[in-house]
């Protein structure tokens, strides 16, 4: 796959002095979907923003398509759709009004098919005369969407496509980005929802205090970072965790009838063999075993939790 | 696709931000034509009748006829102003500035659309106002060419000042303020029920300092042939506060100035 981002070195310092972003490098390929996860204020929406021509970066370079953002701002911003996170719509306009607004504002000529298709791709056809004000929350987001898409671009940037929206309308949201990509449309998408970065996205990169702490596959990340958990269901319940057992690190469940131990899966040794010998000799009678691969939610925090340490020791 | 010379602008987007608000200002046309002219017409059923009756002419001009420019550009003014600012305000208010500041278009693009829509709002409505003056009192007009020349400078120039006025406003008071607290004391003290003639010495000499008695002079020039000073010193004051409008514009486009971080 070509790459149609690059970002190298992206620094953003507001006028208050605050670091936003501090060297962000990230590359960004044309035709997949890459989740940017993080906590609040991890510089996620400053990155977006500065992409898209929001904020003025105050170092480093980013190209879109080969183009300079900042030399050759036309061309670059010309391949970009942005979502924004909060639904800011005119309020008294027409919702096929706004949508033609936005392609003329990106300096194409009138496709009236075009709109159409977007309309209806996005379940609006039929509100097509209704003022913005009269849609629901869900269908103003969507019409963030149709502007974003009104002038066909080649990267679509979704700030939070989610969140606050139920659950049926966040199936929708999956759906469709997912036809977008199929039509070759590169989607960048920042997320609080764990299980929408691992649902959706081929890459997921990880963003905390303006720094981008890792960019890996989804697949790959879940992998090398997921741990697994073993549960052994045990006939009678016990009191405590038996002493042999306890050295393993292994944890009781509040109703005493199930032991917990976690493993990294791609450790060369996972100690499961040693453990269930020693569940073996304490006498223990079992009922069942199974393993769960642990959620990205986990990984993430404990990729924060590693960031924040690795800072505090270069400290 | 949809690259264009580096240079040269792009028309497309002007035209779709002018039309976005020039829809704008049809949507509201009772509030934005209607309350203009009743204004006026009060202004000549109060000065024009009421107060002219037994005012003598100013400068061998009837006294309703002699109002009619200054109303004009009060008018105009006011509109200028207030349509460009609340134009540029509301987006930033509203959030929708994000569309503005991601689209391929430079800061001087979205000054002509915003400040053409709200220039050519203003100019509608001041010609409505002379026709409806023509109703009241007997206009003739000496000078159409710079009559025009007049009108559209200051549509232009205070169309300019409204859109730095919104760019400024951090709320809807400071969006207000300017307009009430320097704009209309400035065209009620710039001669426009009044010659400045008939002002004592001292005040006459302060009003020299006011920028719009130079438009307001000018223009009664283009009708009446008659001026408190000479108009080709107003066409470049009109001239010359254009170009200060458009240097603080410039300004801002390189700077970003409160719309962009």
């Amino acid at each position: 796959m070509a790459d149609i981002i690059e970002i190298r070195g992206l620094e953003k310092t507001y006028d208050d002095g605050f670091e936003a972003l501090k060297g962000v490098d990230l590359t960004i390929r044309e035709g997949e979907i890459l989740a940017l996860l993080g906590p609040n204020g991890a510089g996620k929406t400053t990155l977006i923003s500065a992409v898209c021509g929001l904020v003025t970066p105050t170092g480093g370079q980013v190209t879109v398509g080969g183009h300079d953002i900042l030399s050759d701002y036309r061309a670059a911003r010309s391949l970009i759709g942005l979502v924004p996170q909060e639904i800011t719509i005119e309020p008294f306009e027409k919702v096929i009004d706004t949508v033609r607004f936005s392609r003329g504002l990106f300096g194409r000529p009138r496709d009236e098919v075009h709109i159409e298709r977007v309309l209806r791709a996005l379940s609006l056809w039929e509100k097509r005369n209704n003022r913005n004000t009269e849609l629901s929350g869900g269908m103003k987001r969507r019409i963030l969407i149709a502007k974003a898409l009104a002038h066909e671009p080649k990267v679509l940037f979704l700030d939070e496509p989610t969140a606050g929206v139920d659950v049926t309308l966040r199936r929708e949201m999956w759906e469709l980005v997912r036809r977008l990509r199929e039509e070759g449309v590169t989607i960048i998408l920042t997320t609080h929802y764990i299980e929408e970065a691992e649902q959706m996205a081929d890459r997921i990169g990880v963003i905390d205090k303006g720094r981008l702490l890792l960019v890996e596959e989804t697949a790959r990340l879940m992998h090398k970072l997921g741990r697994k958990e073993l549960v052994v269901e045990i006939a009678e319940p016990l009191a405590t965790v038996p002493p042999a057992l306890a050295a393993h690190g292994v944890t009781l469940s509040d109703d005493g009838c199930r032991l917990i131990y976690t493993f990294d899966a791609t450790a060369e040794r996972t100690g499961m063999t040693r453990l269930m010998a020693d569940i073996a000799e304490a006498g223990l009678h079992l009922r069942d075993l199974s393993t769960r691969q642990s959620s990205l939610e986990e990984v993430f925090l404990r990729l924060v939790d590693e960031g924040a340490g690795a800072m505090d020791a270069a400290q | 696709m949809t690259a264009r010379p580096a240079h040269g602008l792009n028309w497309t987007s002007i035209r779709a931000i002018y039309k976005f608000e020039m829809a704008r200002t049809l949507r509201t046309l009772g509030q934005s034509i209607l309350s203009p002219v009743i204004t006026t017409v009060l202004y000549f059923v109060v000065f024009g009748g009421a107060i002219g009756g037994r005012i003598e002419s100013v400068e061998g001009i009837a006294y309703g006829s002699f109002i009619v420019p200054g109303l004009v550009m009060l008018t105009l003014l006011q509109q200028a102003i207030n349509n460009a600012a609340f134009g540029i305000y509301f987006p930033k208010f509203i959030g929708t500035i994000y569309e503005l500041l991601s689209a391929p278009i430079n800061f001087l693009e979205i000054v002509i659309g915003y400040v053409g829509a709200a220039a050519t709002k203003a100019l509608g409505v001041a010609v409505i106002i002379l026709v409806t003056a023509t109703f009241f009192v007997e206009l003739t007009v000496m000078h159409p060419v710079a009559m025009l020349a007049f009108l559209v400078l200051t549509a232009l120039s205070f169309s300019l000042l409204g859109f730095i006025l919104g760019i400024w406003a951090r709320n809807f008071e400071q969006l207000t303020l300017v307009p009430l607290l320097v704009v209309t004391p400035l065209v009620f003290l710039g001669g426009a029920f009044y010659s400045i003639d008939m002002l004592p010495e001292g005040w006459a000499r302060i009003t020299y300092f006011n920028p719009v008695l130079y438009l307001i002079s000018g223009f009664r020039w283009s009708f009446f042939g008659v001026a408190d000073v000479a108009p080709w010193i107003s066409l470049i004051a009109v001239a010359g506060f254009l170009a200060a409008c458009m240097g603080v514009v410039w300004w801002i486009f390189r700077t970003g100035w409160r719309i962009k971080p």
